[in-house]
């Protein structure tokens, strides 16, 4: 099973439900949007995925390409091929861009092998003039004092580099100006391909302006209330959330 | 630099400390046994077949150390544990230090090969001291320096046959009665480093020395002299391990060093006590005009480690610096800081702290600053950061700092951050196991200040700390 498949998820925080009955299968090669109104639980999502521990998962299954990784530790998720780029990058000071790429890449070789450091830096700055992102950049420390666009474009290089089989982009777009919308929908797009899977959380329906999706989803509630095809996020954009709320989560609750 | 350089040089001085933890079986021939009285004195003194004048310092400094309390009514409590009657003062072969490796007795030759020490040699070094216990096993500097009249011997042989150049700063800097500490070591010392460099001579490579404890219940108490002639230049290092015994171990150097005129002096320590180790050291510098002194110092491990390097800045345009890092790891208290002394017009300082405290470590920075009224354009600048990792640790800063006259500028800083669970799980989600994630979190926190520190001794340390971090993660 090549695909990341969450079924009936269950979870709280502080005894609080957050996600209800949550299902979703993305497949390799697909690219879906997950779009809701502030509150409805895309975020925690996106944590419990990727092994978040403030989070009690009371029942329910998540399967990597048809393994298990609920309960796995973050660095595990991580290897198995799942990457977040997370709403608010965290500052890590003192450590540059291109060192902490290179230690996570470093991550993923056997224990006895070392990485290449001329072929890493080629690579690297390949893949920043791919994203036109200037090659002083990397020496950076990693987030400080980053401006909301600089930090996306940032995630978006990492994940580049690690070359994920899934992507979760939580809210990527949030904070953008257009240039860096168009950057980092271009980093998406050249990393889409049959091999991966994309789940791309967004408020906004500007974002798949630039990065069409396969399929479009509507969560409301701690779960999915309607799916649809790329039309769906425009038909969304214009009629608002209340006519989800209307159409669909009324008629559900009945 | 290049990436790739540092990785060779990793490859390099690969030193791993986790091999620090060994012992062989003991198998002295001198041995002061147990306690310390005069009879210890007497005995060690006779052992070095010494000088009456040195017997009389040292039964002299055994006086004052009886007689000072326990400095507990500012220190940590923590000292009181220390049992002197149950330590043993001396303890060693009766050899000579080799001058080639072959010569070492074996069991010796091999503790420090497990160490890396004679690799390092070859490597990158000027001269080598390894000390064993209470006495060096390994004495050898390159032949060109010898000609050039630099001196590197032990503090007996120091005193023996060159006593018109050492005695007369032989307890100078650090008076025996400086502190209870101080006054020990001048009782009970033996080895360390005696070193003097020539007019003008400038060593171009470090000399290091290697200070290994072997023995369980032990006391090591290694003084060293460093003396600096006029525009002379050295950089000295030092290296410590012990095995991790049951039982607690003592070390309790003294560390003077003169600059005269224009000298420079760097002074490096990278120490990695095992976790029983009293660690109580007096390092303090005299700079004549012109000179410079920089003690770099990084503690890492010791159950207590109390240290804060000094320089007397006595002649007009001394420069002194201390750029520590000290690392607590769980049931470690690392009491670091620097004193700073202007005694001359336009003297400066620069002192740079940096302390990490894991669970339940804690680490204390105690500065001191004194410049008087009379002085003019003298500086200062102190800052100290602590990075908490977990909310069990502890930091404390005490900088006292006196500073009066006009055109006199101090500055200080001082910050606390936490490494905090979010910033870890953002690392892990991209692939780093926990320690990794903190190990690279306490690298970035120190990298500013590893960038000052040459690049042998940074490598070192960041491999020090990484081990250190994923050993702290349970």
């Amino acid at each position: 099973m090549q695909s990341l498949e969450i079924t009936n998820l269950n979870v709280s925080i502080g005894g609080q439900p957050i996600l209800k009955d949550f299902s979703l299968n993305i497949p390799k090669g697909e690219i879906h949007a997950l779009m809701g109104p502030n509150g409805t639980g895309k975020s925690t999502l996106a944590k419990v995925i990727a092994g978040h521990e403030d989070y009690e998962v009371t029942s329910g299954e998540i399967l990597l390409n048809g393994e298990s990784i609920l309960g796995d530790e973050p660095d595990e998720i991580s290897l198995a091929g799942l990457f977040l780029a997370f709403q608010y990058p965290l500052e890590i000071p003192g450590v540059s861009i291109a060192n902490f790429i290179r230690a996570a890449k470093q991550a993923r070789l056997p224990e006895n092998e070392s990485i290449n450091a001329v072929e890493y830096y080629k690579e690297l700055y390949d893949k920043m003039d791919a994203l036109k992102i200037d090659r002083k950049f990397t020496a950076r420390s990693l987030n400080e004092g980053f401006s909301g666009g600089e930090k996306k474009r940032c995630e978006v290089l990492q994940m580049s580099m690690l070359e994920p089989e899934y992507c979760l982009m939580d809210e990527t777009d949030s904070g953008l100006d257009i240039d860096a919308l168009r950057i980092v929908a271009d980093g998406v797009n050249l990393m889409r391909s049959p091999e991966r899977g994309f789940l791309i959380i967004t408020h906004y329906q500007r974002l798949l302006d630039y990065i069409v999706p396969d399929v479009v989803h509507v969560m409301y509630d701690g779960k999915i209330v309607h799916s649809g095809d790329a039309e769906l996020a425009k038909e969304l954009e214009t009629k608002g959330y209340d006519w989800v709320k209307d159409s669909f989560v009324s008629s559900t609750a009945q | 630099m290049s990436e790739s350089i540092i990785n060779e040089q990793e490859e390099a001085i690969k030193v791993d400390y986790e091999k620090g933890n060994f012992s062989f079986p003991e198998d002295y021939t001198y041995d002061a046994g147990t306690g310390l009285s005069e009879e210890t004195v007497a005995y060690i003194s006779k052992v070095k077949n010494e000088d009456e004048w040195i017997k009389e310092f040292r039964l002299k400094a055994l006086e004052i150390f009886n007689k000072k309390p326990m400095p507990t009514h500012w220190a940590s409590k923590d000292l009181e544990n220390i049992i002197f009657e149950n330590i043993r003062y001396y303890l060693s072969k009766g050899q000579k230090p080799s001058r080639t490796w072959d010569e070492v007795p074996d069991d010796v030759k091999e503790t420090f090969e497990r160490l890396g020490i004679p690799e390092q040699e070859r490597k990158f070094l000027a001269g080598v001291e390894a000390q064993f216990d209470s006495e060096a096993a390994y004495s050898r500097m390159k032949e060109d320096l010898e000609k050039e009249g630099v001196i590197f011997v032990g503090s007996s042989e120091g005193l023996e046959k060159y006593p018109e150049i050492f005695r007369p700063y032989f307890g100078k800097v650090i008076p025996s009665a400086d502190n209870k500490f101080s006054a020990l070591n001048s009782a009970v010392f033996s080895g360390g480093s005696f070193i003097y460099v020539p007019k003008g001579v400038k060593l171009k490579q470090p000399l290091q020395a290697y200070f290994r404890i072997n023995a369980e219940n032990f006391g090591q108490f290694e003084r060293t002299l460093i003396i600096a002639d006029e525009g002379a230049e050295i950089t000295y290092m030092e290296g410590c391990t012990a095995p991790k015994f049951e039982t607690a171990t003592l070390h309790s150097a003294v560390v003077e060093l003169v600059a005269l005129k224009n000298a420079k002096i760097q002074y490096i320590t990278v120490q990695n006590w095992s976790n029983n180790v009293f660690n109580l050291v007096t390092k303090r510098a005299h700079a004549e005009e012109n000179a410079e002194v920089k003690w770099i110092d990084c503690n890492i491990g010791s159950r207590l480690t109390m240290k804060y390097p000094g320089v007397v800045l006595k002649g007009r345009k001394a420069r002194g610096e201390v750029l520590s890092i000290a690392l607590a790891n769980d049931g470690q208290h690392q009491d670091t800081g620097a004193k700073m002394i202007h005694l001359a017009d336009e003297t400066t300082s620069n002192i740079i702290s940096k302390s990490i405290s894991i669970g339940k470590g804690r680490s204390t920075y105690r500065g001191q600053v004194h410049m008087p009224k009379h002085l003019k354009n003298c500086k200062n600048n102190t800052e100290c950061d602590a990075l908490l990792i977990n909310t069990n640790s502890r930091t404390d800063t005490y900088p006292a700092i006196t500073t009066r006259g006009e055109g006199n500028t101090v500055q200080h800083e001082a910050s606390v951050s936490k490494v905090s669970a979010e910033q870890i799980f953002y690392m892990m989600q991209r692939g780093l196991s926990e320690g990794e994630a903190m190990s690279l979190a306490v690298n970035g926190f120190v990298n500013d200040l590893l960038k000052a520190f040459p690049m042998e001794y940074s490598v070192e340390l960041k491999r020090l700390i990484d081990m250190e971090m994923e050993g702290s993660v349970g």
